[in-house]
């Protein structure tokens, strides 16, 4: 059977398998919540609306990964603009600067372009060169000088972490290709999102398991220590199985990967947690039910794509 | 509005394809108490007004078999301008215009109004009358206070819109994405005066906006 899947999506075997193996998890996840949601429905109401969209989440990732490389870059480019957006709509913006936000949003499919094609020394340059250069020209051409660093300094940034950074995994995606004989760019993308995301739902179940040490209190008051090592660990565990199957990686340079997204999935939701703290919102937005925004949702991946993607070029790529 | 099946089809896929479509890909809605919304007419909803985006994003919270009796109430010297834009308001978008500015003594501007809540239509109106300046809550016109003290069986929904001045404000033909937020609130009657009425309105409307982390625009 998983040999005529395999073939019928074009997918490298050790990506479906690992691919079946998620949904197992989400069913066997999604019948506990169900049978913990029987005993006090009130106190899983929460944990309820998350399972339910981690369906659609993994429904929706899935496809994109099966259907062909092309619909799984215009869904992460997707991903990016929805982040985007989100992020603009939570900043203070400067009602001049409107027509320049509509460019801004043209960033998202010219540099998933670069990784379509994969074009890396363009992919690498054009947000934190060009764009970077663009956006202040522009401004002060329009010459309103009120706020101008506030304003060319968030967005800048923004794009940085919406497009630059998500954009990472179009780029693993499409790289991989060559990069990976074992899982091809498919089972790099799958490694690192997996992980990622599976990391989150880690530290959480430890920390609300074991958390007693705040890590960062004035931050993300629930981000604990045994949460964050426990997290990382797991994180690092199911790397060093993963890793040897999807990637040319062995299981010690696959955990030294696991560890590495474990460590910078954290680092990049307690920089969001800063995000918000500081424009005194909950969410950043109400996309996803039970999970917040998109944000909420790709924090760990803004960091964890980049950090991952870096590691494997420098190590693992001839 | 138009009984020619063809315009009524035009209207339909108008709301149902391109509508939802811009709003879910280029705004993205955050609705707060969508179950507060009416399930039939009559009733009205009555929300503040920044943008043409709001009349369209209201009508699109309402199932699409309600479509019908969905109908704007909007400034007859603004939208009836020019053949096309008159015609496109009518029979496309569904407003029923309302004259502006002096009234002759004796007239009564708010008839058709009342006709159409007879009829069991669903109004959406904007009490401040204009769109007035992007993001700013503007003082409220007492029409609906009326309309609520003559018809005190028919309910009225607050309903607070943050972010459709930013995506496409008065004056800009630009459409910016942006997420933009629907507060739905408790529903009213117009039990009392005119000023009874508005005073509770007023109060829902604050209430509703105080609750929003807006963020600045300058």
């Amino acid at each position: 059977m998983i040999a005529t899947l395999s073939a019928a999506l074009e997918l490298p075997r050790p990506v479906v398998v690992a691919m079946l193996g998620l949904w197992a998890v989400l069913i066997a996840a999604s019948a506990l919540v169900l049978a913990l949601r029987a005993r006090d429905e009130a106190r899983y109401r929460e944990l309820t609306e998350r399972t339910a969209s981690w369906w659609w989440m993994i429904g929706a990732f899935t496809f994109a990964i099966a259907a062909n490389q092309v619909v799984a870059i215009v869904f992460l480019a997707i991903v990016s603009y929805l982040a985007l957006k989100e992020y603009l709509s939570l900043i203070p913006t400067r009602r001049i600067d409107r027509g320049l936000l509509l460019f801004a949003y043209l960033a998202v499919p010219v540099q998933y372009f670069w990784a379509a094609v994969d074009w890396y020394n363009m992919f690498i340059v054009f947000v934190p060169v060009w764009m970077f250069l663009l956006f202040p020209a522009l401004m002060a051409l329009r010459g309103d000088t009120q706020n101008f660093l506030r304003a060319v300094g968030t967005l800048s940034w923004g794009l940085m972490l919406t497009v630059f950074c998500l954009s990472h995994l179009a780029m693993l995606l499409v790289s991989g290709e060559l990069t990976n004989p074992v899982g091809g760019g498919v089972g790099l993308l799958f490694f690192v999102v997996v992980l990622a995301q599976f990391n989150d739902v880690a530290q959480y179940t430890w920390g609300k398991l074991f958390g007693r040490h705040k890590v960062t209190p004035s931050v993300s008051p629930k981000k604990t220590w045994e949460g964050l090592v426990g997290g990382v660990l797991t994180t690092t565990v199911l790397a060093a199985l993963l890793g040897p199957y999807l990637t040319p990686m062995d299981y010690l340079w696959s955990a030294l990967a696991g560890s590495i997204i474990g460590v910078s999935g954290f680092l990049g939701d307690i920089n969001i947690s800063a995000v918000k703290r500081d424009l005194g919102v909950k969410d950043s937005g109400g996309l996803i039910p039970g999970h917040g925004g998109i944000l909420d949702r790709v924090d760990s991946l803004t960091f964890a794509a980049p950090a991952f993607f870096h590691f494997f070029r420098y190590f693992f790529t001839p | 509005m138009s009984t020619n099946p063809l315009t009524r089809l035009a209207r339909f896929l108008f709301f149902a394809v391109l509508v939802r479509g811009v709003i879910l890909l280029a705004l993205g809605l955050t609705v707060r108490h969508r179950e507060r919304l009416p399930q039939d007419g009559p009733a009205i909803l009555a929300a503040n007004h920044n943008s043409h985006l709001d009349t369209l994003a209201l009508m699109s919270l309402m199932p699409l078999s309600l479509l019908p009796k969905l109908r704007p109430v909007a400034a007859a010297d603004y939208f009836l301008a020019g053949k096309l834009r008159g015609w496109f308001a009518r029979n496309i978008i569904g407003v029923i215009p309302l004259e502006r500015g002096q009234v002759r003594k004796g007239a009564r501007p708010l008839a058709v109004l009342d006709d159409a809540i007879e009829c069991g239509d669903i109004l959406v109106l904007f009490p401040e009358g204009s769109r007035g300046e992007p993001e700013a809550l503007g003082r409220f016109k007492t029409g609906i206070g009326l309309l609520a003290a003559a018809h005190p069986d028919v309910p009225i929904v607050p309903i607070y819109m943050h972010g459709f001045g930013k995506a496409l404000p008065k004056g800009s033909a630009l459409l910016v994405p942006f997420n933009c937020t629907v507060s739905v609130g408790a529903t009213l009657h117009g039990a009392g005066t005119r000023h009874e009425f508005m005073k509770a309105f007023e109060a829902h409307m604050a209430g509703l906006a105080g609750k929003e982390t807006v963020p600045a625009w300058d």
